[in-house]
C-alpha cells in the first residue's frame, strides 16, 4: 500500500527528469539544518543529561551511593515503583477497554468518550491534584465520610496512587484508538465466523494485533507516572519518608542544600527515563521487524 | 508476563513486610520552610528524651513547606498532631476554616506558644556591593530585593510588616509606610512560595542584591554557601517574629497521641531543646538560656505584631487578605 501511494506522489517529477529527492536545497543548507537541529539537541538535552550525572558525581562515588541508599530515598523510590505498578496496569485495562469500544464499535456520545480521554493532557498538572483535594480532603464532599471510617485518601499512598493514574490516563487508549481504527474489524469477524467466543477473539487475534502499540504506550504511561511532580505535589503533603516520590523528594533535596543528594536522585530518575527510550525504541523496531514480516508473508 | 505478576506480587508483599515490622508511635510535625535543619537535629532528642522517660519508642515524621499552604493541607486533613508554622494566623485558620483546634490555643503553652523566636534581617552579596544598611536603601532604584510571597509564605508576611513599621516610624503615617512598601516590592523581580525558594533564588540561581529573611535563614545560607561570603545585615528595626507551635486536637484525640504530642510541644521549652534552637540561630525564648547566648543575636529594635499592628487576626485582614493592602500594591 505504502509503496503505490509514495509512486503515484513522485511519478511526475520523475517524468520530468527530476532527482528523485525530496528537496532540492543545496548541500549548504541541509548541513545547516543538521547542523542547528543537533547542536539543539546537545544544547537542550545532553547538556542537561550530563549535568546532573555530573552534579551527582562531584563528590565522589561513595557519596553518590550514601545519597542513592539514604532512607528517604528508598521510601521515595518505594513509593514510586507502587504508584507505577499500580497506575500502568490500570490504565492498560482501561485503555485497552476505551480503545476497544471507540474504535470497533459505533455509538452515541462517543466523541464525547474520545474528548474526555484526552482530559488529563489538557488541564494542568495542579488542577488535577486539586480535583482530588477537592474530592477526598477533610473540606471535601466525601471528606467528612472518610475521616469518620478513617480512610486515608489524599496526603497518603491511594491519593498517590489515584493522581498518577489521573494523569497517565490518555496513554495506552491514545496509542490503542488509531491503531484499532485503522485496523478494522475484518480479522475479529473472520474469527468469530469460525466459531471463537469473544475471550478467544481478544486474545488470539485483537491483541496479537495491538500488542506493540500496546507495550508502547504501557512505556510511556510508565515514564510520565514515575515522573509526574505537579499533581503528586498537590496530594502528597510531603511527609518525610512516607507520602514523598522521587520528583518530590528531589525537589525537597534541592531546598536542604543538599545538592548531592539531590542530583543523585535526579540520576536515577533519568536512568528510568533512558531505560524508558531504549525500551521504546526496541520496541519500535520490533514493531517495524513485524510488519516487514507480516507484509512479507 | 506471568513472571512479571509473581515479582511485583513479592515485591508489594517484601514492601508491606517491610514498613509493619517495627511497632512505634508515630507523631507528624507539620511545620515550615526554614525549620527543616532545627527538627532534624530536635526530633531524635525528644526521642531519646521519651524513651527514657516511659520506654516507648517515638517516631516524629515532618512535613516542610509554606506556612500558609502547610497550614491548608492540615484543614485538607493532613493528619498533623502538631503543626510549628511561621506565624500565630495560620494556625488561626485550623479554627477558623476547620474547628481543628480551639480559639484560644495561643494561651496553652508559655510564651504566646513560640518555643523559639526570630525577627527578619538582610543577607547582601560578599563586600555589600550595594551598600544596603537599613530599609530605606531597599527602594533605592537599582536595587534588587528577594523576598518571598506573601499570600503563601509566613516569612513573608512578617518582611512586610516590618518594612511596614519601619516606614510608619519614618513617615509617621500609614499612607508614607504603604508607599513605601509599594516601592520596595516595585524592587521584587521574582515571588518565591516560601521563604526557602527565596533563599535558593538569591545564592542558588544568582538573582537579586539582598534577600529578606529569617535570621536564622540567613545564618543558615551563610553557613551553607561558605565561598559566596554572603554577609548579614541587620536593620536598624525590624519585628519580632514569634513562630508557635500547637497541639491539633482533633487529629490527636482520634489518634490517641495526645499525651506524647503534648509532651513534644512542653519539650520545646526545656533547656536542653532551647540549646538547639540557639544552635540552628533561632532566639530562644528561655530568658537564662538567652542571656547566657545574648552575644549570638545582635541587639536591635524589634517591634511586635500586637502592638504595632493590633494582632495577626487584624493584620491580616488589612493586608493579606484578598482585596487587602498587598493586592492592592501589587496589583500595580
Amino acid at each position: 500500500m505504502a509503496v503505490v501511494v509514495t509512486s503515484t506522489l513522485v511519478k511526475p517529477r520523475a517524468l520530468a527528469g527530476a532527482p528523485l529527492r525530496a528537496t532540492q536545497d543545496p548541500r549548504w543548507v541541509r548541513w545547516l539544518l543538521t547542523g542547528i537541529a543537533l547542536g539543539f539537541l546537545a544544547f537542550f538535552l545532553l547538556l542537561p543529561l550530563a549535568a546532573v550525572f555530573g552534579e551527582a558525581l562531584r563528590r565522589g562515588v561513595g557519596a553518590y551511593f550514601a545519597a542513592v541508599g539514604d532512607a528517604d530515598a528508598l521510601a521515595s523510590v518505594k513509593l514510586t515503583l507502587i504508584a507505577a505498578l499500580i497506575s500502568v496496569p490500570a490504565n492498560v485495562v482501561f485503555g485497552v477497554a476505551a480503545a476497544w469500544c471507540i474504535a470497533k464499535y459505533s455509538f452515541r456520545g462517543k466523541s464525547l468518550l474520545t474528548t474526555l480521554i484526552d482530559l488529563p493532557f489538557a488541564v494542568s498538572p495542579v488542577i488535577s491534584g486539586l480535583i482530588y483535594v477537592l474530592v477526598f480532603g477533610a473540606q471535601g464532599w466525601l471528606g467528612p465520610w472518610l475521616i469518620e471510617h478513617d480512610v486515608k485518601i489524599i496526603f497518603a499512598v491511594p491519593g498517590i496512587v489515584l493522581a498518577t493514574t489521573f494523569v497517565t490516563f490518555p496513554f495506552v487508549a491514545r496509542e490503542l484508538i488509531p491503531l484499532m481504527q485503522a485496523q478494522g474489524s475484518e480479522e475479529e469477524y473472520a474469527a468469530i465466523t469460525l466459531g471463537a467466543n469473544g475471550w478467544q477473539t481478544f486474545w488470539r487475534v485483537t491483541l496479537p494485533n495491538i500488542k506493540w502499540g500496546l507495550l508502547y504506550g504501557v512505556i510511556l504511561c510508565n515514564a510520565r507516572a514515575m515522573g509526574e511532580f505537579g499533581a503528586v505535589s498537590v496530594v502528597s503533603g510531603h511527609i518525610r519518608g512516607e507520602t514523598n516520590t522521587m520528583p518530590l523528594h528531589v525537589e525537597i533535596l534541592y531546598n536542604e542544600y543538599n545538592f548531592v543528594g539531590a542530583f543523585a536522585v535526579a540520576s536515577l530518575l533519568a536512568v528510568l527515563a533512558l531505560v524508558t527510550l531504549v525500551l521504546k525504541s526496541i520496541v519500535e523496531w520490533r514493531h517495524a521487524h513485524a510488519h516487514v514480516q507480516a507484509h512479507a508473508r | 508476563m506471568k513472571k512479571l505478576f509473581s515479582f511485583s506480587i513479592a515485591l508489594f508483599a517484601f514492601f508491606f513486610i517491610a514498613s509493619s515490622s517495627a511497632k512505634t508511635i508515630e507523631l507528624l510535625n507539620v511545620s515550615y520552610d526554614p525549620t527543616r535543619e532545627f527538627y532534624a537535629d530536635l526530633n531524635p532528642a525528644f526521642a531519646a528524651h521519651w524513651k527514657a522517660q516511659t520506654g516507648d519508642i517515638v517516631v516524629i515524621k515532618q512535613s516542610h513547606g509554606g506556612s500558609g499552604k502547610q497550614a491548608r493541607g492540615v484543614i485538607d486533613g493532613l493528619q498533623a498532631d502538631v503543626v510549628t508554622l511561621a506565624l500565630a494566623a495560620d494556625i488561626d485558620a485550623l479554627h477558623e476554616h476547620a474547628q481543628l483546634i480551639a480559639s484560644d490555643w495561643q494561651k496553652r503553652l508559655p510564651g504566646n506558644a513560640s518555643p523559639y523566636t526570630s525577627t527578619i534581617v538582610f543577607l547582601v552579596r560578599k563586600g555589600n556591593p550595594k551598600a544596603i544598611k537599613d530599609w530605606g536603601d531597599l527602594v533605592k532604584p537599582g536595587v534588587s530585593v528577594i523576598t518571598p510571597n506573601p499570600k503563601t509564605s509566613g516569612g513573608a508576611r512578617w518582611n512586610y510588616l516590618a518594612a511596614w513599621a519601619y516606614a510608619r516610624r519614618r513617615a509617621g503615617n500609614e499612607a508614607g509606610a504603604q508607599k513605601f512598601v509599594a516601592n520596595l516590592f516595585k524592587n521584587v523581580p521574582v515571588l518565591d512560595s516560601g521563604a526557602r525558594g527565596s533563599t535558593t533564588t538569591f545564592a542558588q540561581r544568582g538573582i537579586g542584591d539582598v534577600l529578606l529573611t529569617w535570621e536564622n535563614e540567613a545564618h543558615l545560607a551563610q553557613k551553607e554557601f561558605l565561598t559566596e561570603g554572603y554577609e548579614i545585615v541587620v536593620p536598624s528595626l525590624s519585628i519580632l517574629a514569634e513562630p508557635p507551635v500547637c497541639l491539633v486536637d482533633k487529629n490527636v484525640k482520634k489518634k490517641g497521641t495526645q499525651a506524647v504530642a503534648q509532651a513534644y510541644l512542653e519539650y520545646l521549652f526545656s533547656d536542653e531543646a532551647q540549646r538547639i534552637a540557639v544552635r540552628h540561630f533561632y532566639r530562644p525564648s528561655s530568658p537564662v538560656i538567652a542571656l547566657k547566648y545574648a552575644q549570638h543575636f545582635p541587639q536591635l529594635e524589634l517591634v511586635t505584631i500586637d502592638a504595632a499592628f493590633g494582632g495577626w487576626t487584624q493584620a491580616q485582614k488589612t493586608h493579606f487578605a484578598d482585596g487587602g493592602v498587598f493586592d492592592q500594591i501589587y496589583a500595580r
